[in-house]
């Protein structure tokens, strides 16, 4: 049962020349956005990033960027109206630990 | 809220609240006294659990950031990081029965790792300082930390190796998966590491979309009340009839959307909602047997409504983008204002 969302939106952009292979961006990624090949991360599936911000924030070498944000409606309305960026007001309890 | 639920707005309030319930005891350590937490729930933390999915008092459960203990660590007990949101503790706590550990609780303002991670109150700079603030060098002799994958977001784990000497260890996604991961030697299972969704995950949801979505209820009652009182020139019952169809678009959005999920067809969340929300106008027209005029009423102003419901789930949802979200937005939300004008437009115009 995968869902998916919507294609060609994400903003993540992977620099190889600056990716070590050090292999971080594979752990961390919930959604197995990253593959090994020939010693370096690639992308292989772009349309799964939920634009987290996991594999930027960890990677040390910045070959990773992307726009992390919330990916929530009522957050990005809030920001809307408020004229702020999109802002995380809810508690959500995701089920996650 | 009450007090005796063990969470407490304040911070002040919190020690003395959090010692009637879930500390059996405590250790004294060189940093200082360490309290132990229970591995098990008493019926109060399930009540609480319960009360927060249901949005009552949700603010209030928080747990005094520091370190604590489980069982009987020590020096050489792994480290596992977390959030100071009540029901997060419990969640990690309740799957250490038998293992000796420590557990360091960050602030993040009572809100889970998830969330906080996103909002770097789960972050690197809270992690530095809560390290240094509970002598964490002193308590264990490794350097290793267990951190939920799903904090990655918030924590630059090289950054945190540079400006406290410990090494962050992205654990699994999960806390009933941290006791394997323990037995394995701090190995994650490639199906740890995947977030998923499933239609549990998605029913205990319900209460949070549904208990908000509620609160639009006045509002188009309202709107009901004024159709009535320009058509009949007075107040009836049937008012709650005419409800009906509004009710049914709302429980469309916030209930029977988030069950279907999977199954539904497009990947936008508006369509998928305004389809669902197609659907429960035409169903309802049959069934009450509408005529002409209050079926395209209905086929105007109940989409939009479960559409936007919708669409709030992103919020919730583990695979919603930013960007993603920000689309359909910029589309969807003066499809669903059209919509509701004309629909309003024509309902008026019918009485005259
Ligand atoms: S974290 Fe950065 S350097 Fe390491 S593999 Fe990923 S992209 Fe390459
Ligand atoms: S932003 Fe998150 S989901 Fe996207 S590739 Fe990075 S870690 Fe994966």
């Amino acid at each position: 049962m995968a869902m998916r969302y919507l294609k060609n939106v994400t903003t993540l952009q992977l620099d190889s020349d600056k990716c070590t292979g050090c292999g971080v961006c594979l752990t961390v990624c919930p959604h197995e956005v990253f593959k090994m090949q020939a010693k370096k991360a690639v992308i292989q599936d772009k349309n799964k990033c939920m634009e987290c911000g996991a594999c930027a924030k960890n990677c040390a070498f910045d070959a990773l960027t992307v726009r992390a944000g919330v990916g929530c409606a009522t957050a990005v309305l809030v920001g809307l109206v408020k004229r702020t960026e999109p802002q995380c007001g809810c508690q959500t309890e995701s089920s996650c630990c | 809220m009450s007090k005796s639920s063990c969470c407490c707005s304040s911070t002040h309030e919190q020690t003395s609240c959090k010692e009637k319930n879930k500390l059996e005891r405590s250790i004294i350590q060189k940093s200082g006294e360490i309290p132990i937490l229970s591995t098990t729930l008493n019926s109060q933390d399930r009540v609480d659990g319960w009360k927060a999915r249901w949005g009552i008092g949700r603010m209030n459960y928080t747990i005094q950031p520091g370190l604590y203990g489980i069982n009987k660590p020590d020096a050489d007990s792994p480290v596992l990081v977390t959030a100071n949101y009540k029901l997060t503790v419990d969640k990690v706590r309740k799957e250490l029965m038998g293992i000796d550990a420590w557990i360091l609780v960050l602030d993040t303002k009572g809100i889970n790792v998830w969330c906080a991670a996103g909002k770097s109150t789960f972050g690197t700079d809270e992690l530095v300082q809560r390290i240094e603030d509970v002598q964490l060098a002193q308590v264990v002799n490794h350097k290793k930390l267990i951190i939920p994958q799903l904090g990655a977001p918030g924590i630059a784990a090289h950054e945190v190796k540079k400006q406290s000497g410990f090494l962050v260890k992205y654990g699994p996604v999960y806390a009933k998966d941290i006791p394997q991961y323990l037995r394995d030697g701090m190995k994650v299972q490639p199906e740890m590491r995947k977030v998923h969704f499933t239609l549990m995950d998605r029913l205990v949801l319900i209460p949070m979309e549904l208990m908000p979505a509620l609160r639009w209820a006045p509002v188009l009652m309202l709107w009901i009340l004024i159709v009535q009182l320009l058509r009949d020139h007075r107040l009836s019952w049937g008012l709650f009839v005419e409800f009906v169809p509004f009710l049914a678009a709302i429980l469309a959005g916030s209930v029977l959307f988030q069950i279907l999920l999977p199954l539904l067809p497009f990947r936008s969340f508006v369509i998928n909602g305004w389809l669902l929300g197609g659907l429960t106008a035409l169903g309802l027209s049959a069934l009450f047997d509408h005529s002409g005029t209050l079926v395209l009423v209905h086929a105007l102003l109940l989409p939009p409504i479960t559409a936007f419901l919708a669409v709030n789930f992103t919020g919730t949802t583990t695979f919603t983008s930013l960007s993603g979200v920000q689309k359909e937005l910029a589309i969807g939300v003066p499809l669903m204002i059209l919509s509701i004008l004309c629909g309003m437009v024509i309902q008026i115009v019918s009485i005259f």
